[in-house]
């Protein structure tokens, strides 16, 4: 079976969910191979190997920090013609869209964006025009490149012992084009990642600016916090946790938005949650339409008092 | 210095979108308009533009004959040019292709220090084509920028990532995609609707390019679309109005679902 590549999406080798995800999709369609680029990947290696990746390709290289996309884009080219793989895998972040956008032109392939499942034969599954339409598709040219939405998959356990392969790989004058003159790494909100969350609670403008209740009923569930992008442009929560279009997609087991009024742009965002609950004062609110589970009523009183039931029943 | 803005003719998000009979985005059957997110670069180009002595602005579309509107919304605002690459043998074209086009057209124009993007489009939205046109140029690239500014042969971006706010620099010629966080576009004046109306726009054809119609469109498409289908209405949920007792409820319609 010829394998397929992941590319490993990691902070100096803590390697996120979506990694694992997309282990476990490569396994249904080849060997699962890790492409593991920059530094710490003695941190990788076991969670790598517990998730079925059989190889690990590793390519130790200061550009891949110092510089944008490209280096990472030339490194995931060279291992894919060297291997002769049946397709790679890459999360559908900013930053793997634009890896997978020169991959595909470096290998002369077809590519596919955010895919929210891909089967055996390595077809995809796509949602689209604001969750409104499912498209199948398939690359018929090259090696396929496909791009993965977070919570695609369920990661599965699959013990294996990666062999190890260091690549060296010469990069061209392209690479060093885009320098990062400044990292300044967000402070951690001792929440999960908002993209792989499986609960989501989201604040909007009726919020009035008062994000404590919508933080409250997340804590209280082990959730992430989002926020519409009137909150973010009122200054009330940071652009990093926007959902919609223009911000994340989420696709939680559980969004509940409170405060929100469920305009085209924030439901491309967050359409395919499995199960979707809303607060609002106003019945006429266009979010409910989509609710599993709606409470007409002032996020203000219905929080609390939510989050109070649930400690409770929590114990 | 010459910026060229990257502009899209797409359907109307908030009307009803649709596919055509060959899968491809169902682009008669809907009203048009200049993607939202285009907005965004065309104003940050007219800003550079308004900022510096000598800054020519063109604006740049690939698309079908009705994508002179997104041309046209673009000179209204500002710009001092535009040019359309129409062929009917671009009709389904990938991205990858679409970025060749676009590669040849921004050759064609010449002289080209800048290109300004959005972040994507709002009906494709795969957010491929401003690395995979830097790519083919082999031009630096940064995208999902929300400040900008641009001195001499540098410009310098900052973006929000998913784990750390970043600043990069990278010389000219380069290409650079905007978030809607870079700016708020201006509306046309009266003054800029009717300027537009005496505002150059070439019309290319793909033999204008040197470009062989056999390597665009729907046939020459790396991917292919094997079937789409009309996702399901949500069934309507239970909505009950706060008495009350609405987040002891909530609480038990969570605990019922397992969620607690
Ligand atoms: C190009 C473009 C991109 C965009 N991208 C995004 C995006 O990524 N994400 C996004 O979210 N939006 C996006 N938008 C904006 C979008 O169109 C809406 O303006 C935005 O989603 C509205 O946010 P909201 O629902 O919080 O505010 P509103 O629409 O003002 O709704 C507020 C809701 O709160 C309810 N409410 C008020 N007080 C209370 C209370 N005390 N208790 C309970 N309910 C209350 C109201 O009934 C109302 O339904 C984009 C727009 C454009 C043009």
């Amino acid at each position: 079976m010829a394998e397929i590549l992941v590319l490993v999406d990691h902070v100096d080798g803590q390697v996120r969910k979506t990694t694992l995800e997309l282990l476990t999709l490569a396994a249904r369609a080849g060997e699962p191979a890790a492409v593991f680029l920059g530094s710490g990947y003695g941190a990788a290696r076991d969670t790598l190997g517990a998730h079925g990746a059989g190889k690990v390709y590793v390519v130790e290289a200061g550009e891949f920090e110092q510089f944008l996309v490209v280096p990472k884009a030339e490194a995931l080219a060279h291992i894919a013609s060297s291997s002769g793989a049946a397709g790679v895998l890459v999360t559908s972040s900013p930053e793997g869209k634009e890896i997978a956008a020169r991959l595909a032109v470096k290998l002369g392939s077809g590519v596919i964006t955010d895919a929210v499942d891909v089967a055996a034969d390595l077809s995809t599954t796509q949602s689209v025009f604001a969750g409104g339409y499912t498209v199948t598709a398939a690359v018929t040219t090259g090696t396929p490149v496909i791009t993965v939405k977070p919570n695609a998959v369920t990661p599965e356990p699959a013990p294996a012992t990666p062999v190890e392969e260091k690549v060296a790989v010469a990069f061209t004058a392209a690479a060093t084009r885009a320098r990062i003159v400044d990292r300044a790494p967000r402070a951690a909100t001792g929440r999960p990642e908002l993209t792989e969350a499986s609960i989501v609670v989201s604040g909007g403008r009726g919020t009035g600016g008062d994000f404590a209740p919508v933080e409250a009923l997340a804590d209280a569930l082990g959730a992430a916090v989002g926020a519409s992008r009137a909150a973010v442009d009122l200054g009330w929560y940071p652009h990093a946790y926007q959902v919609g279009q223009t911000g994340k997609t989420v696709s939680p087991q559980l969004y509940l938005a409170a405060g929100i009024s469920g305009a085209i742009q924030h439901r491309a965002g967050m359409q395919t949650s499995k199960t979707i609950v809303v607060v609002n004062k106003d019945p006429e609110a266009p979010i409910f339409a989509m609710a599993d589970f709606g409470v007409v009523g002032d996020l203000h009183t219905v929080l609390p008092q939510a989050t109070a039931e649930i400690e409770k029943r929590k114990g | 210095m010459r910026i060229v803005t990257l502009v899209k003719y797409v359907p109307d998000a908030t009307a009803y979108r649709s596919f055509a009979a060959d899968n491809t985005t169902d682009r008669a059957g809907v009203d048009g308009l200049l993607s939202e997110l285009d907005e965004y670069a065309v104003e940050e180009a007219l800003k550079i533009a308004e900022a510096g002595d000598g800054v020519e602005v063109v604006a740049l579309t690939v698309g079908p004959a009705g994508a002179d509107a997104a041309l046209k919304k673009a000179l209204q605002m500002g710009a001092g040019a535009a040019v359309h690459v129409v062929d009917d043998a671009l009709h389904g074209s990938d991205a990858l292709a679409t970025a060749r086009v676009l590669a040849a057209a921004i050759g064609k124009i010449g002289s080209v220090d800048l290109v300004l993007t959005g972040m994507a489009s709002t009906d494709g939205g795969m957010s491929v084509v401003p690395a995979m046109l830097a790519e083919l140029l082999r031009w630096a690239q940064v995208g999902f920028v929300g400040e900008l500014s641009v001195s001499g042969s540098l410009v310098t971006a900052r973006r929000d990532g998913d784990t750390a706010s970043e600043t990069i620099e990278a010389g000219l010629p380069a290409i650079v995609a905007v978030t809607d966080q870079i700016n708020e576009p201006r509306y046309p004046s009266f003054k800029g609707i009717m300027a537009a109306k005496k505002k150059p726009v070439q019309t290319w054809g793909l033999a204008d390019l040197d470009l062989d119609p056999a390597t665009v469109g729907l046939g020459a498409a790396w991917s292919v679309v094997r079937e789409v289908v009309k996702r399901p209405e949500r069934a309507a949920g239970m909505v009950v109005t706060d008495e009350g007792d609405g987040g002891v409820r909530l609480a038990e319609f969570l605990a019922d679902q397992k969620f607690i």
